[in-house]
Protein backbone atom coordinates (compact mmCIF):
# COMPACT_ATOMS: atom_id res chain seq x y z
CA UNK A 1 0.00 0.00 0.00
CA UNK A 2 0.97 4.04 -0.75
CA UNK A 3 2.83 5.31 2.12
CA UNK A 4 1.55 8.38 2.27
CA UNK A 5 3.48 9.53 5.93
CA UNK A 6 5.56 11.97 3.59
CA UNK A 7 2.92 13.96 2.66
CA UNK A 8 1.92 17.40 4.16
CA UNK A 9 -1.33 16.48 4.80
CA UNK A 10 0.75 13.69 7.02
CA UNK A 11 2.39 15.85 8.10
CA UNK A 12 0.68 18.58 9.90
CA UNK A 13 -1.40 15.88 10.81
CA UNK A 14 1.21 14.64 13.05
CA UNK A 15 1.08 11.21 11.78
CA UNK A 16 3.54 8.24 11.71
CA UNK A 17 4.09 5.66 9.13
CA UNK A 18 3.06 3.21 11.60
CA UNK A 19 -0.13 5.36 12.72
CA UNK A 20 -3.33 3.02 12.28
CA UNK A 21 -4.88 6.86 10.93
CA UNK A 22 -1.97 6.68 8.26
CA UNK A 23 -2.72 3.27 7.55
CA UNK A 24 -6.29 4.29 6.78
CA UNK A 25 -4.98 8.00 4.75
CA UNK A 26 -3.22 5.25 2.30
CA UNK A 27 -6.51 4.58 1.50
CA UNK A 28 -7.20 7.66 -0.01
CA UNK A 29 -3.69 8.33 -1.25
CA UNK A 30 -5.04 9.94 -4.63
CA UNK A 31 -7.22 12.57 -2.20
CA UNK A 32 -4.20 13.32 -0.34
CA UNK A 33 -1.59 13.79 -3.17
CA UNK A 34 -4.57 16.37 -5.01
CA UNK A 35 -4.63 18.10 -1.74
CA UNK A 36 -0.54 18.84 -1.48
CA UNK A 37 -0.81 19.07 -5.09
CA UNK A 38 -3.53 22.19 -4.60
CA UNK A 39 -1.29 23.65 -1.42
CA UNK A 40 1.34 24.26 -4.39
CA UNK A 41 -0.87 25.85 -6.97
CA UNK A 42 -2.45 28.33 -4.18
CA UNK A 43 0.83 29.50 -2.53
CA UNK A 44 3.45 29.48 -5.09
CA UNK A 45 1.40 28.93 -8.63
CA UNK A 46 3.50 29.63 -11.95
CA UNK A 47 0.83 32.72 -12.73
CA UNK A 48 0.53 34.18 -9.01
CA UNK A 49 -1.21 37.33 -10.66
CA UNK A 50 -1.64 40.47 -8.79
CA UNK A 51 -0.95 38.46 -5.43
CA UNK A 52 2.80 37.07 -4.85
CA UNK A 53 4.27 34.10 -3.29
CA UNK A 54 5.11 36.50 -0.28
CA UNK A 55 1.96 37.97 0.16
CA UNK A 56 -0.16 34.24 -0.39
CA UNK A 57 2.49 33.06 2.22
CA UNK A 58 2.03 35.27 5.31
CA UNK A 59 -2.01 35.05 4.47
CA UNK A 60 -1.14 31.24 5.37
CA UNK A 61 0.48 32.12 8.29
CA UNK A 62 -1.74 34.59 9.78
CA UNK A 63 -4.73 32.21 9.05
CA UNK A 64 -2.48 29.47 10.82
CA UNK A 65 -2.12 31.90 13.65
CA UNK A 66 -5.71 33.02 13.70
CA UNK A 67 -6.58 29.08 13.80
CA UNK A 68 -4.21 28.89 16.94
CA UNK A 69 -2.45 26.21 14.60
CA UNK A 70 1.55 25.91 15.87
CA UNK A 71 2.36 23.15 13.38
CA UNK A 72 0.71 24.86 10.65
CA UNK A 73 1.64 28.42 11.62
CA UNK A 74 5.53 26.83 11.96
CA UNK A 75 4.98 24.88 8.25
CA UNK A 76 3.68 27.97 6.73
CA UNK A 77 6.50 30.65 8.35
CA UNK A 78 9.19 29.03 7.09
CA UNK A 79 7.53 28.17 3.80
CA UNK A 80 7.17 32.22 3.61
CA UNK A 81 10.62 32.82 4.60
CA UNK A 82 11.36 31.09 1.33
CA UNK A 83 9.72 33.61 -0.97
CA UNK A 84 11.27 36.18 -3.00
CA UNK A 85 10.74 39.93 -1.58
CA UNK A 86 9.25 38.26 2.03
CA UNK A 87 11.19 40.47 4.59
CA UNK A 88 8.79 43.15 2.85
CA UNK A 89 5.99 41.62 4.43
CA UNK A 90 7.29 40.06 7.24
CA UNK A 91 5.97 42.54 9.64
CA UNK A 92 2.09 41.39 8.89
CA UNK A 93 3.00 37.98 10.28
CA UNK A 94 1.12 39.49 13.41
CA UNK A 95 -2.91 38.67 12.40
CA UNK A 96 -3.33 42.04 14.28
CA UNK A 97 -1.18 43.90 12.07
CA UNK A 98 -2.71 45.64 8.47
CA UNK A 99 -0.52 47.81 6.01
CA UNK A 100 -0.58 51.24 5.05
CA UNK A 101 -0.89 49.89 1.35
CA UNK A 102 -4.37 50.41 0.74
CA UNK A 103 -4.46 47.19 -2.37
CA UNK A 104 -2.89 45.16 0.80
CA UNK A 105 -4.67 46.41 3.17
CA UNK A 106 -8.32 45.41 1.82
CA UNK A 107 -6.71 42.01 0.58
CA UNK A 108 -5.62 41.01 4.60
CA UNK A 109 -8.81 42.23 5.89
CA UNK A 110 -10.67 40.21 3.48
CA UNK A 111 -8.90 37.11 3.83
CA UNK A 112 -9.39 37.50 7.23
CA UNK A 113 -12.89 37.09 6.75
CA UNK A 114 -12.66 34.33 4.46
CA UNK A 115 -11.03 32.76 7.08
CA UNK A 116 -12.47 33.37 10.25
CA UNK A 117 -16.43 34.22 9.02
CA UNK A 118 -17.32 33.52 5.42
CA UNK A 119 -20.79 33.21 6.16
CA UNK A 120 -20.47 36.99 6.69
CA UNK A 121 -19.64 37.77 3.59
CA UNK A 122 -21.57 39.80 1.10
CA UNK A 123 -21.45 41.57 -2.07
CA UNK A 124 -20.14 44.64 -0.53
CA UNK A 125 -16.93 42.93 0.29
CA UNK A 126 -15.81 42.37 -3.49
CA UNK A 127 -17.14 46.00 -4.52
CA UNK A 128 -14.73 47.03 -1.78
CA UNK A 129 -11.97 45.01 -2.96
CA UNK A 130 -12.60 46.44 -6.34
CA UNK A 131 -12.78 50.21 -5.34
CA UNK A 132 -9.20 49.69 -3.57
CA UNK A 133 -7.67 48.35 -6.70
CA UNK A 134 -7.84 44.47 -6.92
CA UNK A 135 -8.16 42.89 -10.26
CA UNK A 136 -10.91 40.27 -10.47
CA UNK A 137 -8.79 37.73 -10.93
CA UNK A 138 -7.10 38.70 -7.47
CA UNK A 139 -10.90 38.15 -5.73
CA UNK A 140 -10.66 34.84 -7.51
CA UNK A 141 -7.07 34.02 -6.64
CA UNK A 142 -7.48 35.19 -2.93
CA UNK A 143 -10.77 33.12 -2.25
CA UNK A 144 -8.71 30.08 -3.91
CA UNK A 145 -6.05 30.62 -1.52
CA UNK A 146 -8.33 30.99 1.82
CA UNK A 147 -10.46 28.17 0.52
CA UNK A 148 -8.28 25.93 0.39
CA UNK A 149 -7.34 26.71 3.99
CA UNK A 150 -10.44 26.47 5.66
CA UNK A 151 -10.01 22.82 3.85
CA UNK A 152 -6.37 21.88 4.63
CA UNK A 153 -7.05 22.78 8.15
CA UNK A 154 -10.06 20.68 8.58
CA UNK A 155 -8.54 17.96 6.69
CA UNK A 156 -5.98 17.94 9.26
CA UNK A 157 -7.88 18.65 12.31
CA UNK A 158 -10.01 15.73 11.64
CA UNK A 159 -7.00 13.20 11.13
CA UNK A 160 -5.61 14.42 14.48
CA UNK A 161 -8.90 13.55 16.27
CA UNK A 162 -9.17 10.25 14.66
CA UNK A 163 -5.41 9.52 15.42
CA UNK A 164 -5.31 10.60 18.86
CA UNK A 165 -8.59 8.02 19.45
CA UNK A 166 -6.61 4.83 17.81
CA UNK A 167 -3.21 5.51 19.83
CA UNK A 168 -5.29 5.46 22.64
CA UNK A 169 -7.32 1.76 21.68
CA UNK A 170 -5.44 -1.16 23.22
CA UNK B 1 -33.61 41.17 -12.02
CA UNK B 2 -33.81 38.04 -10.06
CA UNK B 3 -34.76 37.65 -6.20
CA UNK B 4 -31.39 37.05 -4.09
CA UNK B 5 -32.07 33.60 -1.94
CA UNK B 6 -31.57 34.22 1.43
CA UNK B 7 -33.28 31.00 3.15
CA UNK B 8 -32.12 27.48 2.89
CA UNK B 9 -33.81 25.78 0.60
CA UNK B 10 -34.03 22.31 -1.44
CA UNK B 11 -34.82 23.56 -4.33
CA UNK B 12 -31.91 24.83 -6.32
CA UNK B 13 -30.95 28.25 -6.62
CA UNK B 14 -29.05 29.93 -9.92
CA UNK B 15 -25.93 31.33 -8.80
CA UNK B 16 -24.94 34.94 -10.22
CA UNK B 17 -21.16 36.19 -9.89
CA UNK B 18 -19.75 39.13 -7.73
CA UNK B 19 -16.80 39.24 -10.86
CA UNK B 20 -17.34 39.50 -14.30
CA UNK B 21 -16.81 35.08 -15.41
CA UNK B 22 -13.83 34.49 -17.82
CA UNK B 23 -15.44 34.30 -21.39
CA UNK B 24 -14.78 30.95 -23.04
CA UNK B 25 -14.04 32.30 -26.55
CA UNK B 26 -11.08 34.46 -24.62
CA UNK B 27 -10.04 31.71 -22.06
CA UNK B 28 -5.97 30.33 -22.67
CA UNK B 29 -5.18 26.94 -22.93
CA UNK B 30 -4.41 26.48 -19.11
CA UNK B 31 -8.04 28.16 -18.62
CA UNK B 32 -9.91 25.49 -21.02
CA UNK B 33 -7.77 22.85 -19.54
CA UNK B 34 -8.83 23.45 -16.42
CA UNK B 35 -12.61 23.42 -17.08
CA UNK B 36 -12.02 20.63 -18.76
CA UNK B 37 -13.48 22.47 -22.08
CA UNK B 38 -13.49 19.89 -25.06
CA UNK B 39 -15.02 19.85 -28.78
CA UNK B 40 -17.78 17.70 -27.68
CA UNK B 41 -18.20 19.46 -24.44
CA UNK B 42 -18.32 23.62 -24.29
CA UNK B 43 -21.37 23.98 -21.94
CA UNK B 44 -19.83 25.33 -18.61
CA UNK B 45 -20.77 27.04 -15.77
CA UNK B 46 -20.70 30.81 -14.91
CA UNK B 47 -19.44 28.89 -11.43
CA UNK B 48 -16.62 26.97 -13.61
CA UNK B 49 -16.07 30.36 -15.74
CA UNK B 50 -15.72 32.23 -12.93
CA UNK B 51 -13.08 30.00 -10.81
CA UNK B 52 -11.53 29.76 -14.21
CA UNK B 53 -9.84 33.14 -13.25
CA UNK B 54 -7.38 30.92 -11.14
CA UNK B 55 -6.87 27.66 -13.32
CA UNK B 56 -3.91 25.79 -11.52
CA UNK B 57 -5.98 25.87 -8.52
CA UNK B 58 -9.46 24.77 -10.13
CA UNK B 59 -7.30 21.90 -12.21
CA UNK B 60 -6.57 20.23 -8.90
CA UNK B 61 -9.68 21.05 -6.97
CA UNK B 62 -12.25 19.74 -9.53
CA UNK B 63 -10.76 15.87 -9.13
CA UNK B 64 -10.01 16.14 -5.36
CA UNK B 65 -14.10 17.19 -4.90
CA UNK B 66 -15.04 14.54 -7.33
CA UNK B 67 -12.93 12.07 -5.77
CA UNK B 68 -14.24 13.04 -1.80
CA UNK B 69 -17.96 13.19 -3.05
CA UNK B 70 -18.37 10.38 -5.11
CA UNK B 71 -15.27 7.84 -4.48
CA UNK B 72 -15.57 4.47 -3.65
CA UNK B 73 -16.29 2.46 -0.93
CA UNK B 74 -15.72 4.10 2.52
CA UNK B 75 -18.87 6.13 3.71
CA UNK B 76 -22.22 6.25 1.74
CA UNK B 77 -23.09 8.82 -1.09
CA UNK B 78 -25.98 9.81 1.24
CA UNK B 79 -23.90 10.14 4.26
CA UNK B 80 -21.09 12.19 2.29
CA UNK B 81 -24.05 14.69 1.29
CA UNK B 82 -25.47 14.76 4.96
CA UNK B 83 -21.51 16.12 5.79
CA UNK B 84 -21.37 18.31 3.14
CA UNK B 85 -24.98 19.90 4.36
CA UNK B 86 -23.49 20.62 7.92
CA UNK B 87 -20.36 22.37 6.48
CA UNK B 88 -22.76 24.56 4.55
CA UNK B 89 -24.87 25.36 7.01
CA UNK B 90 -22.52 26.43 9.64
CA UNK B 91 -21.20 28.50 6.37
CA UNK B 92 -24.44 29.91 5.25
CA UNK B 93 -23.82 29.14 1.91
CA UNK B 94 -27.61 28.83 0.71
CA UNK B 95 -26.31 27.39 -2.83
CA UNK B 96 -24.60 24.87 -1.95
CA UNK B 97 -26.87 23.47 0.71
CA UNK B 98 -29.51 23.60 -1.44
CA UNK B 99 -27.53 21.59 -4.06
CA UNK B 100 -26.46 19.02 -1.46
CA UNK B 101 -29.88 18.60 0.38
CA UNK B 102 -31.08 18.40 -3.29
CA UNK B 103 -28.79 15.07 -3.77
CA UNK B 104 -29.58 14.31 -0.28
CA UNK B 105 -32.95 14.06 -0.77
CA UNK B 106 -32.83 12.32 -4.40
CA UNK B 107 -30.97 9.34 -2.67
CA UNK B 108 -32.82 8.88 0.36
CA UNK B 109 -36.71 9.55 -1.21
CA UNK B 110 -37.55 11.39 2.17
CA UNK B 111 -37.22 15.37 2.74
CA UNK B 112 -37.42 15.02 6.15
CA UNK B 113 -34.12 15.07 7.46
CA UNK B 114 -33.28 18.32 5.78
CA UNK B 115 -36.46 20.23 6.11
CA UNK B 116 -35.42 19.75 9.92
CA UNK B 117 -31.73 20.51 9.05
CA UNK B 118 -33.00 23.73 7.66
CA UNK B 119 -35.64 24.41 10.36
CA UNK B 120 -33.45 23.87 13.18
CA UNK B 121 -30.24 24.51 11.59
CA UNK B 122 -27.04 23.70 13.93
CA UNK B 123 -29.73 22.26 17.02
CA UNK B 124 -31.48 19.82 14.40
CA UNK B 125 -32.36 16.79 15.89
CA UNK B 126 -31.91 13.42 13.82
CA UNK B 127 -31.53 9.70 14.08
CA UNK B 128 -28.49 8.75 16.23
CA UNK B 129 -26.31 7.97 13.39
CA UNK B 130 -27.04 11.10 11.14
CA UNK B 131 -26.98 12.98 14.37
CA UNK B 132 -23.50 12.10 15.03
CA UNK B 133 -22.25 12.49 11.23
CA UNK B 134 -24.28 15.91 10.73
CA UNK B 135 -23.18 17.24 14.45
CA UNK B 136 -19.53 16.42 13.69
CA UNK B 137 -19.53 18.17 10.11
CA UNK B 138 -20.80 21.05 12.04
CA UNK B 139 -18.27 21.14 14.83
CA UNK B 140 -15.27 20.83 12.15
CA UNK B 141 -16.66 24.17 10.06
CA UNK B 142 -16.68 25.82 13.29
CA UNK B 143 -14.36 28.98 13.18
CA UNK B 144 -11.65 27.32 15.10
CA UNK B 145 -13.21 23.98 14.82
CA UNK B 146 -14.77 22.45 17.62
CA UNK B 147 -14.70 18.86 17.11
CA UNK B 148 -13.05 17.02 19.82
CA UNK B 149 -12.30 13.75 21.15
CA UNK B 150 -16.15 12.41 22.10
CA UNK B 151 -17.43 13.47 18.84
CA UNK B 152 -15.33 11.20 17.04
CA UNK B 153 -16.26 8.65 20.25
CA UNK B 154 -19.70 9.35 18.80
CA UNK B 155 -19.28 8.49 15.37
CA UNK B 156 -17.34 4.90 16.12
CA UNK B 157 -20.20 4.49 18.92
CA UNK B 158 -22.98 5.05 15.97
CA UNK B 159 -20.98 2.28 14.27
CA UNK B 160 -19.25 4.57 11.68
CA UNK B 161 -15.39 2.70 10.52
CA UNK B 162 -12.21 4.59 10.69
CA UNK B 163 -12.29 4.71 7.07
CA UNK B 164 -15.70 5.98 7.08
CA UNK B 165 -14.72 8.93 9.75
CA UNK B 166 -12.04 9.71 7.18
CA UNK B 167 -14.32 10.08 3.99
CA UNK B 168 -17.16 12.33 6.64
CA UNK B 169 -14.06 14.43 7.21
CA UNK B 170 -12.86 14.91 4.14
CA UNK B 171 -16.75 16.23 2.66
CA UNK B 172 -16.77 18.31 5.50
CA UNK B 173 -13.37 19.71 4.87
CA UNK B 174 -13.97 20.38 0.85
CA UNK B 175 -16.96 22.73 1.50
CA UNK B 176 -14.77 24.54 3.89
CA UNK B 177 -13.43 24.85 0.20
CA UNK B 178 -16.07 24.81 -1.61
CA UNK B 179 -18.44 26.91 0.47
CA UNK B 180 -15.88 29.83 0.76
CA UNK B 181 -15.78 29.81 -3.19
CA UNK B 182 -19.40 29.77 -3.90
CA UNK B 183 -20.92 32.22 -0.77
CA UNK B 184 -17.95 34.57 -1.36
CA UNK B 185 -17.94 35.08 -5.19
CA UNK B 186 -21.57 35.24 -6.01
CA UNK B 187 -24.84 34.44 -4.58
CA UNK B 188 -28.19 32.35 -5.23
CA UNK B 189 -30.75 33.75 -7.41
CA UNK B 190 -34.38 32.55 -7.90
CA UNK B 191 -34.04 29.76 -10.52
CA UNK B 192 -35.92 31.19 -13.77
CA UNK B 193 -38.03 28.63 -15.50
Amino acid sequence: MTDVSATLVAKLAHLSPTDETARVLAQRADLVALSDASAEAVLAPQDPGGLSHAVRGIIAVRASERLGDETMKDHYYERFTTCEDWYDVAGLADPAAFSVDARLDALLRHADKLIAEPRNATRDDVEALKAAGVAEADIVRLAELCAFLGYQSRLVIGLRLMNTMTEKKP
Amino acid sequence: MSRVVHEFTATVPDWRPYVTPVKLEEASAAQLAAMKVTPSNRKVSDYVLTLAHDPESLSHRSPLFNGIMYGRDGLSRTERELGAVGASVVNRCVYCAAVHASRYNQLTGTEATMAEIFAREEKAELGERERAIFDFSVKLSAFPPKAGESDVERLRAAGLSELEILDLVMSAAIFGWANRLMHTLGEPVAAED
